[in-house]
Parts: structure tokens; sequence; C-alpha cells
């Protein structure tokens, strides 16, 4: 929460003083960051910084954290979460003035805010709701007008709720700063502000990629995620249906969160438990679509590297960043790697091979994602993502959509036996672990494409220099005589950056990895809120590598079933049946 | 200040002092000393009375007695004669030229010129569309001056020293502004008029700009070479289409003399100017909106620090100053600090000119001194108050200011004296209310403008001038409690206090000021509904009144 | 042309002076009237430029050569619009309030032509330039 330490290194030590604790603390931190230190809280709204995740919001509109200066001279509120301190600063955070100012600027707030709570989506995660109860708020003197625009549920992924709009512009900060998407800004003015796309078009005619990064740091329910629970609850009622469920890597390790465990805790056991109680007739791993990803992108990397073909290649897993480019860089269609993302191979496979042996009709199958994602719930109702009239996968829902499933089917999660997931297209690998993680999908591609290009076995399969919360990553890989060039970008911006040099032919990577949210799927929109703490994204982050560390096989290629599917349904990878089943392509779309 | 009994004021104005007002002051306060009045007399300098051509100019307070061509000699009678016996020297009246009448007091004088015109000195005077009538009156030549004999650090001494604030409303010292900008490393540079006018009912920068177009231009590349940019923006609101349409044709003249764009006058000088073109929003007066506007994002302020003149148009160091503050600058440069410091008061020096309305005779725009009393800004030069009416309230400062009771009339008005009478200079709107007027009324105006005009960016302003608003309206509907009084005062103080930037942290001052001067309007439109029989204290004394049959 | 230097630049005022000499001295070297008219948002809006038009136009009826109608910007007396002012040689100029067109005869015949301000229009003017 208190910003990037690095930032402070060899920084002038200042005295400062906050309420009646004196400290010594680096100049040019925040009040805000200085109080962390004085055991004082300052409560924040729309203040954000998350630096891992690239999102710093210093709009300093909610007014949310004033706190008065105890100095003749400037005896004023200021806001702790941007005012610097500056030596001999005195700062008071109780007295009468500040404390009715904070507490008035939430009555405020409330007081053109609908008082929906009970059946809000975000009910008990709402930051709003939180603040009322700490800064002890017991009415709400100002009665008025509120604001009454039509709710947009227009796409398949976000919905927009302006009349839970505080107008923090954490979204706004996350759509144009962080993902250079430039969907959400504010409109109107006065007491008629509020934020969405521009002329409050729907969200569906914008170029939104659904990339979810507003609905992570929405603190209301002003931006959420479309509900399909009710979906699913229905096909598995259904006698007639046969319904499947997938789980995404990053699940296993944030779900845990929901019922009160450590962030960081691998629940892969619990989840499979949970999911075959809710009575899935097959409960599987997205991984092994993963390593399927695997098999057929690094045999397109190296058929394009031996054929002088385009290159970089660009993975795709993220649906994302494929509309990001469709939308902002039509002319780049050609870069990316014309591989399905990992969940629609899953079903498509799903749909023929698996159906076909166990001799169940593909109507009667229904594919359920469990995914950290909101974009992967607009992509499975893309057209060109569908075999004989049916969806390859039928429903998506989050990590928090099943969570309140599986509290809604009243089981006790934290009670559970650990499981096992359901074969075949149960067996995965290490290399399909690391995919919920930025620099996992090219890591694990490079695991592949090394053994398969050199003839060598790969001994250390952790490649480091892929590995952390960095924007954008480089690294030069040597396999044989050759050296790869490889980048992982995460973070839309940062693709934006990695496309500009491709389309001015300055590139000089042969692959690379993008993902849309900043620190990879573990950071998904769909994962659990984690209310500005970006240290629970990293111990979700460990918790992918240890898992990864635990498998017994950790290259996709050595996936025993995998390499079963080949030999008996599929042929080559990159062949022919691959490419009917496991390819696609993408569509050129306007900026709006 | 405490006042004494008498105040002898001695004009300290640089014409006076050239003609040995200094030591007519010194002779006054020995005289006084020696005649054992030093106690309750005091003997004061002031600033420029505008009057020079007849000076040393005496005043005597509170007799307002005025004399003229005060020599050092006439002290001994000025003590003995006016203070000690109470008489007025003859000899030392104002002669009228056609009357041959000897007028002492003050307001009797229709000669008296209390307007002194700086800023508009060629408004109305030379036509804005012909650059060469604004060199005639010597129009650029301050700018040759500073190229041509002047370092970047000698023009911003001057405008230092000059003690010129910014006129836009905040009252920042100009040149200090503009030796941030300096200070500032940077190879890129910007300096902004602001010309996004939006008080109701203030025109001054309109007026400039459509009446002498080039002394805009002239300032802006004066404080171009002096902070080390290149590169002017002037910021107007579309609205404005006779000012656009002349400062376009100012800007092709003085491109075509050269004295814009490459080396200019042949020095190594080069400086242009770009139009840009706002549309309207009252916030986009405030800097860092404007900036932002520039930019062509949303109008809306930002947090200070960083202010722009460290980080501003596109990062870049940006100077932002006033059309009226530029249009002074020519005028410094020629004269010099020491002309400029001699008008005005001790904090605020030169004119200022406000946007004259509301119910006096004489609307319209006035320029004058700093110092000069609000009575005779609406008596002497408005003609006072329409039909006849009694005179209720000022409110200077557009909707950021506050309303001024008849007590403080005859305040001499600078920055700071209107902030402590719980008002404020503002741009310069100055609309006076007669016993017509309902207060609350008024409040209720101003804070329909503001919650409308507000950006919207911080909850303060956003929802908070909204509920004021809404208060008001419930209140003035008759259907207001005793609580609600409190509610709205109390959420007047929480948005001066919380809001982001100085629109909606002003915005409740007219309700501050209104609630503090005329505290039983608000309760009459209370007491009268809830209590019909009324309640004698709170029964305001003329109905109408308190129903606000106001226009 | 460009100006190259501060010099040129005191040159060209001194060859401009005789635009405006008339209006602070009444000093001319012909026997140039001028007319001077606020043509500011504010003027316009109250009737300036039909104003100006009715001189332009009336001045060209009565071949009054030596009569120049110049457009200025406004001098702030807004309850008095649209004004005028009038420049003779060796007299005050004169400022006139509510200058509507129907009084633009009365004031070339009287004034112009017959040097007799119309006293009836005339505002005093309260302030110095500086």
């Amino acid at each position: 929460m208190s910003g990037d330490p690095k930032k402070h290194e060899n920084k002038k030590m200042i005295k400062i003083k906050i309420n009646d604790e004196e400290l010594r603390v680096p100049e040019g931190i925040t009040i805000l960051e200085a109080s962390h230190e004085a055991g004082v809280r300052i409560p924040t709204l729309c203040h954000l910084d998350l630096h891992d995740l690239q999102l710093y919001n210093k709009t300093a509109s909610c007014r949310v954290c004033m706190v008065e200066l105890d100095d003749p001279m400037r005896n004023k509120l200021v806001p702790a979460c941007v005012t610097e301190v500056y030596d001999g600063m005195k700062v008071r955070t109780d007295t009468l003035r500040a404390i009715t100012a904070r507490r008035m600027a939430v009555e405020l707030l409330l007081s053109n805010h609908p008082n929906e709570c009970f059946t809000c989506p975000k009910n008990l995660e709402c930051e709003l709701q939180a603040l009322a109860e700490e800064l002890n708020v017991r009415e709400i003197r100002w009665e008025g007008e509120r604001m009454n625009y039509p709710k947009d549920t227009s796409s398949d992924a976000i919905v927009k709720d302006a009349n839970k709009c505080i107008y923090c512009r954490r979204c706004e900060t996350g759509c144009n700063v962080v993902q250079t998407c430039g969907i959400l800004s504010g409109i109107g003015r006065g007491f008629h502000a509020f934020v969405g796309p521009f002329f409050n078009i729907p969200m569906v005619e914008s170029s939104c990629t659904y990339c979810g990064q507003c609905v992570q740091v929405c603190p209301t329910a002003a931006l959420t995620e479309v509900f399909h629970t009710d979906k699913v609850w229905e096909a598995l009622n259904d006698p007639d249906k046969h319904v499947i469920v997938q789980t995404a890597p990053a699940i296993r390790v944030a779900l845990g969160e929901l019922f009160g465990m450590e962030p960081g805790t691998i629940v892969t056991g619990k989840l499979v438990t949970a999911l075959k109680r809710m009575g899935f007739d097959g409960v599987f791993d997205t991984d092994f679509g993963a390593d399927l990803t695997i098999m057929e992108e690094a045999a397109e990397l190296i058929y394009r590297i031996e054929n002088n073909k385009t290159l970089p290649i660009l993975t795709n897993c993220c649906p994302a960043w494929v509309k990001f480019i469709e939308h902002q860089f039509p002319e780049l269609l050609h870069v990316p790697s014309t591989c399905k993302s990992p969940h629609i191979m899953f079903g498509t496979i799903a749909k023929t091979y698996y159906a076909e042996k166990k001799g169940i009709d593909p109507d009667n199958i229904v594919v359920v994602s469990v995914m950290p994602c909101l974009a992967k719930k607009a992509e499975a109702k893309r057209p060109e993502l569908t075999k004989d009239g049916h969806n390859n996968v039928d429903i998506v829902i989050t990590t928090r959509e099943l969570a309140a499933m599986i509290k809604e089917a009243g089981i006790k999660f934290d009670a559970l036996p650990d499981s096992e997931y359901d074969k075949p297209l149960g067996e995965t690998t290490g290399a399909s672990v690391i995919f919920g993680t930025a620099g996992g999908v090219i890591e694990a591609a490079m695991r592949t494409a090394y053994e398969w290009m050199t003839g060598e076995k790969l001994e250390n399969v952790e490649f480091e220099q892929l590995r952390g919360m960095d924007g954008i990553k480089k690294a030069t890989v040597k396999i044989g005589e050759k050296e790869l060039k490889i980048a992982v970008a995460s973070g839309l911006g940062n693709a934006r950056k990695i496309l500009e040099e491709i389309r001015e032919g300055k590139s000089e990577y042969h692959a690379i990895e993008i993902m849309a949210c900043p620190g990879g799927c573990i950071a998904g929109p769909g994962q659990p809120y984690h209310h500005g703490n970006a240290e629970i994204v990293k111990k979700r982050q460990q918790a992918i590598y240890e898992e990864d560390r635990r498998k017994k096989v950790r290259k996709s290629h050595e996936n025993k079933e995998i390499l079963e599917l080949y030999e008996k349904y599929l042929g080559k990878p990159f062949g022919e049946k691959a490419h009917e089943l496991l390819h696609t392509h993408f569509e050129a779309r306007e900026r709006i | 200040m405490t006042r004494k009994r008498t105040n002898i004021m001695v004009c300290g104005g640089t014409g006076c002092l050239a003609s040995e007002s200094e030591k007519v002051m010194r002779n006054l306060n020995l005289i006084l000393k020696a005649r054992g009045y030093d106690e309750e007399v005091e003997v004061i300098q002031t600033g420029c009375f505008g009057f020079c051509e007849q000076g040393p100019i005496v005043k005597i307070e509170p007799d307002d007695v005025l004399y003229v061509r005060v020599s050092p000699k006439d002290a001994k009678d000025i003590v003995d004669e006016h203070i000690i016996k109470g008489r007025k020297i003859e000899r030392l009246l104002y002669t009228e030229p056609k009357k041959k009448q000897k007028v002492g007091k003050h307001e009797e004088m229709p000669f008296y010129k209390k307007q002194l015109r700086i800023a508009l000195r060629n408004c109305g005077f030379i036509n804005p569309e012909d650059i060469y009538e604004y060199i005639a009156v010597g129009g650029y030549e301050a700018l040759g001056k500073t190229l041509t004999s002047m370092s970047p650090d000698e023009v911003i001494d001057i405008v230092k020293k000059s003690g010129l604030r910014g006129r836009g409303g905040g009252g920042f010292p100009t040149g200090v502004k503009w030796e941030l900008a300096r200070k500032q490393e940077s190879d890129v540079k910007f300096i902004i008029c602001n010309a996004d006018e939006g008080d109701p009912g203030a025109f001054m920068d309109r007026s400039i700009l459509e009446g002498d177009p080039h002394s805009i231009l002239e300032a802006m590349a004066i404080g171009g070479y002096a902070i080390g940019a290149d590169k002017g923006i002037i910021y107007i609101r579309a609205e404005y289409p006779l000012a656009i349409s002349r400062l376009t044709t100012a800007l092709k003249q003085a491109r075509e003399l050269g004295l814009l764009g490459k080396n200019i006058l042949g020095t190594s000088f080069s400086f242009d100017i770009d139009l840009k073109y706002g549309a309207g929003a009252f916030v986009c007066g405030e800097e860092t909106a404007l900036i932002n506007s520039c930019e062509g994002k949303r109008g809306e302020p930002n947090y200070k620090p960083p202010y722009p003149v460290e980080e501003g148009y596109w990062g870049h160091p940006t100077c932002v100053n006033n059309v009226e503050t530029f249009a002074n600058i020519p005028p410094i440069i020629n004269k010099g600090a020491d002309w400029f410091a001699s008008i005005g008061t001790e904090k605020s020096k030169g004119t200022k000119v406000f946007a004259l309305a509301g119910k006096v005779n004489n609307v319209g725009l006035v320029e004058v001194p700093m110092g000069i009393t609000l009575r005779e800004i609406i008596y002497d030069i408005g003609g006072g108050i329409q039909g006849g009416r009694k005179f209720k309230a000022v409110q200077t400062g557009g909707p950021s200011g506050g309303v001024i009771p008849e007590k403080y009339l005859d305040t001499p008005i600078d920055y700071d004296s209107l902030l402590e009478i719980g008002s404020m200079m503002g741009s310069g709107g100055m609309i006076v209310m007669d016993e017509t007027n309902n207060m609350v009324e008024i409040a209720k105006f101003y804070l329909e403008f503001t919650q409308d005009e507000a950006c919207g960016k911080c909850a303060p302003g956003r929802i908070g001038t909204r509920r004021m608003y809404e208060l008001l309206n419930k209140i003035t509907g008759g259907k207001g409690t005793m609580a609600d009084l409190d509610a709205l005062k109390q959420l007047a103080y929480m948005v001066k206090d919380s809001a982001l930037c100085g629109l909606c942290q002003t915005a409740p001052n007219p309700i501050v000021s209104t609630m503090k001067h005329f505290w039983d309007e608000y309760v009459s439109f209370i007491k009268d509904v809830d209590h019909p029989r009324g309640e004698g204290r709170y029964v305001a004394k003329n109905k109408d009144v308190a129903r606000g049959k106001s226009k | 042309m460009k100006i190259k230097s501060l010099e040129e630049l005191r040159k060209i005022r001194q060859e401009s002076l005789e635009k405006i000499k008339l209006r602070e001295h009444g000093e001319t070297v012909e026997n140039r009237i001028e007319i001077l008219v606020g043509m500011a948002t504010c003027g316009i809006s109250s009737g300036a430029r039909e104003t100006l038009n009715a001189f332009v136009d009336e001045i060209a009826k009565e071949k009054l050569d030596n009569v120049k109608v110049i457009p200025v910007g406004c001098i702030g007396y807004c309850h008095a619009e649209p004004t005028v002012q009038v420049n003779m040689p060796g007299k005050k100029p004169v400022f006139y309030g509510n200058v509507k067109k129907n009084r633009v005869h009365e004031i070339l015949e009287k004034h112009i032509k017959g040097g007799e301000p119309v006293e009836s229009l005339i505002l005093p003017v309260d302030f110095e330039r500086a």
C-alpha cells in the first residue's frame, strides 16, 4: 500500500509529527505513507497505489482522507493521499474538523448512492460500505436528487451501473494510463458526472477489450461482471445434459481467499472436490488445454522460424489482448499465433475427442469454464469459436462466481478433502500451471521448443529472467546454435509499446507473450478482490511456481494424455486436423 | 489601523513625491508634535490619488477636505487653522475651472477622476485592428526595451518590484510566478494567457482583448522572454468570437511586422502565440483545468503540487497569467516599477478593473486604483443606487466571493481587505444589491451557477454544492427548518475545507457571507412558516423582502 | 515588411503618430475629423454597428471627405452604449453616450458641420489613462 519503497531510497530524512507521534520519515513521501509508520489509520477511497500492478490513482478526488495541518500559517485540511510531508510538518488526523470533513465526504457520497446494499453484487466487498462503517456514519442528512441512469448490460462481460459510480476514476486510470484503451472517461459535469465510454454509448459498441481492470479496481458495484451462475445451476439440474467443468491455472491459488484462507494457499484438491459435489459430470483442468496450446504454439514458432515466416510470434491465450490488437492494430493481425486459447481448445476437444470417447452427443455436452477473467465470458460467445452450431465453451464463470455457488450449495469449503481431476483430459504438467502468471506461457513454450529444436533434454526448466512482476521482461534464450530473443509484456499499455515496435519494423524478438492483466491471470478481474493490496497477487504468483515445482512432469510435450490425444486423434502438432480444431482467426475491428 | 481623531493623508505617489510631498509630511509631523496634537492626529502617506497635476495633495479625514498644491510651508496653516481651529484654508482648496468656485469636499468635485486606466488604457481609444495605432501610442516599445536592453532577470525584477499581483482572482505576485517559471530547468516552456473569463457579469478581459489585443501579445512576448519560453498560448472561450477575430488579426499583423516570430526586432529572441478555444466551462479558468483542456483532455483541475510552473502543458513548465495581468505589463516596463508601485495600497499595487453591475445607475467597466472605497465606486463612479433606493450589499469576486454589507462601504479595497471582510477580489465582478434584493435568493443564484459549473471531480464539489443548492431551494420554498439552516452552514464550511480546487472551495462563500450578515433573512423563511403568528425577533421587517421579491 | 530593430519601431511610431494625435491633443496636420465608435461585443449588441454604418453612409452622402469613422474597443460605459467620441482639430474630444443610429444625423449636422456639440448626449469622462 505504501508505494514503491525504492522510490524513497537515499532520500533525506525529515522530522514530522502525526497527532502526538514524532516520526523521522524520508522527504517526499505522502502523509498517508507516513501515517503507516505512525500507527495511524487514515481512510482512503479513490486512492490506489498498486505499484507492482502498474496502477497509481492519485486523483485526490473523494476527499475521504482529509487531515488537518497544525500550522498557524497553513491551518487547513489537506488530502493525505497526495500531500507530501515537509520538515517540521504537524498533522492531526483526530480533530473534530478533520473527522467531520471525512465523515461528511462519505455522507455526501451515500446521499447520491442507491440504498441497496442487501442485493448489491458488492455487498460486503464494497469499499464505500466499509468506509461508512469505519467512519461511524449513522444518518445521511442530505436528501436530494440521486443519479438515475439505466444500467448498461449490453456486453457479455461487464455490467456498468453509473448510479453506483462515486467518480474515483480508478477505472479510468486503469483503462487509459495502464491499458491505454481510452474507453472509460468522465462524462457530464457537476452533479451528473460519472464514468463511461464517450457519449455513454453501450459498452458493447465501444472498443472495450473486457480486460476488466476497471472491475478489478472499482470500489463499489459501478462496474461488475455479468453473472452466469444461474445458467450453471440450470445446466447441472438438466438430466439430459452432460455438464463438465474446467478450472484455469490461476483459480487454485486464489479461491481459498474467499473462504478465509491465507492468500497464496493452494486449494486444487478442495476445488476439485467442491466441483464434484456440486454435481459436475466431469471435473477437468484447463491446464490440459494449456499443454495442448504449448504443443501447437511451439510447433508454430518452429515452423515460422524454419520457414522464414512472420516473426515475432505473439501468444494469444488472453482474449482481452486479442480484442485489443483487433481494435488498435488491425494491420498486425498476421503476427499473433493462430492458436485458440487453452480453455477454448479444451472445450473443442471435449466436444469432439472426449464426446466420441464417451459416446455422448456433443449437443448434450455443456462445457463450463471457471476463469479468473471477464474477457473469457465474451470470448466464449465469439462466432468463430463454435463447431457444428455449438459453442466450444458454453458458460464462463469467475473465481468469485464459483465461490458464490459453493456457498449457495452449502459446501463447507475449508473442511473438504482433496480429490484428483477426472480422466481423460485430466493430466497436466508444471508447464501448464504457470500459464496463470505473466511470463508463464512463454516459459512453458521454451521448455518444449528447446527440446524439440535441439533434441536435447532441458535440465533447468526455470527461466528466472522471465519471472517477476515487471511490466516488460526481456530475455535471450540460447537454444543450440540459435539465440531466441524473448519478451513478456503484461498490461495492454506495455503491449502497445511492443506492437508499435513491431509496426515500425524495429522489433528484434522471436516470440513475445502478452497478457492484458498486469501480472497475468493471477491478477485477473474475476479473482477475489485484492482491495488495493498487491502483495496478495505476489503470493498467488509464488503459489503458482510452487505448484509447478510440485509436478513430476514439467514439460507439456511429456504429458502422456496429450501425446495420446495426438496419436489417436489429432495427428501431428500444427498438422491438418489440429489446424481445423485448435486454430482460429482474427477480425479487424473499429477503434471507437 | 487604529483610527485617531483625525488623519492627515498625504499623497505619496510619484507625482506628489516629485513635488515635495515628503517635506510636507515631515513638517506636518514636526508641527503637530510641537502643538501637542501628535497623539490624536496621524499623518499617513497614501498611494496616488490619481490627481497628480494638482499635487502635492493632502486630505483631511474624516472631514473629507482636500487640499491641492500644498507646499511644505503650508503645513503650519493646516495644523493651526484646520486641525486646531477647524477652519478650512481657502487658498488651498481646489478651484473648479468652469465655475471658479472653491470645492473642498471630495465628492463635490466633478473633475476628480477616481478612475485611472492602466489595463484599459487603449480601450476605446485606438482602432484594435490597426497595429500602427497601437505602435503610435507606444505599443511594442516595452517589448523592444526588454529585448534590447534588459536581461530576463531584470524584467522579472521590475515586475516583482512593481508589486503586480494576478488579476484573475488569486492575487499571486506575478513577478514571483515568472521567477519560479524562469528557475525551472527545461528546454521547453510555455506562457499561457488565461482568457477563459467566466464570472457572471465580468467582462474586462473580453473588453481588453477586443479593444487592445496587441497589448496582450506584447506582454506575452515579454513574459516569454522573462521565463525562457518561445511559445505562448491564449486560451480563450469560443463564446468570444469578436475577441478571437481581433486577436487573429492582431497576431497576423504582429507576425507581418516581425513583432512575433523568429528573431524579434533583430534580436535572438523568437516567440509566437497560438490560440486555443475553450468551450466555456467555468472551471477551465482554473489553471490546471485550463492546461488539461489545452491538451485536449477533460477540463478539470488536478491536485497541486505539482504546480504548472513546474509541470504544466504536456509536462513542461508553464506560466499562466490572466488577460488583465498581462495588460499591466507594458506600462510597468515603460514607466517603471516605482510608478506602478506608487499607485494602490501597501500590498496591492496598481489598479483593478471592476465590472460594476446590478442596481447602480452607471453600470459598466471601471478601473480604479487599489485602495479606493466601495462607496466611491458605487456612488461616485456608479452614480448611486437606481431609483434612489437604499443600498443593501455588494457582491465582489463573482460566485466565489461574498456579499459586503453597508458597514464596510468605506473599507479601502484591495486583495487582503476584501478577504478580511469575507469576500475576495476575484476577477472583478461587482454586483450591487439594493433593499429589494433578498439575500438568500442571491446566495441561491450563485449556488445554482457553481453547482452547475462544477466539474464534478471531487465529492464535496460534485455532491456538496448540489446539496447546498437543494437546501437553499427548500428554504426559499418555505419548507426549511432550523435544522436545515444548521445543516447548510455545516455543509458550507465542509465544502470550503475539503473541495479540491478553488472553484468549489469558494463556492460556499455567498452562503457563508449572507448567513453572517443577513441571518435574519434566512430565519424569516423558516419561522414565518413554522410559526404563522411569527416570533417577533425572527420576523423580517419587510415581508416582501423576506419572500424574495427581487428580480 | 519586418521591423528589424527598436530604432525602426520608433521610426514607425513617429510616422504613425498622426493617426492618434488628434485624439489626444486635438492636433492634426490636416483638417481631419475623427469619429470613434465603440465596437466591442457589448456596443455592437446595443446597436453600435448600425450607428457606425449610419455615420459612414451619411458621410458618404454628404461627401464629408475629411471625416473618418474608426471602430475602437469599449470604454466601459455599458449604461450608455453605443458610445461615440468626436475629435475635431483644435478642440477637446467630445464623448457621447446612447448614440443610436437615429441620433447620427443630429451629431453630423450640429457638431461635425456646425461645430456645436450635442449637449444632451454628452457624457462626462471620469477617468485618466496611464
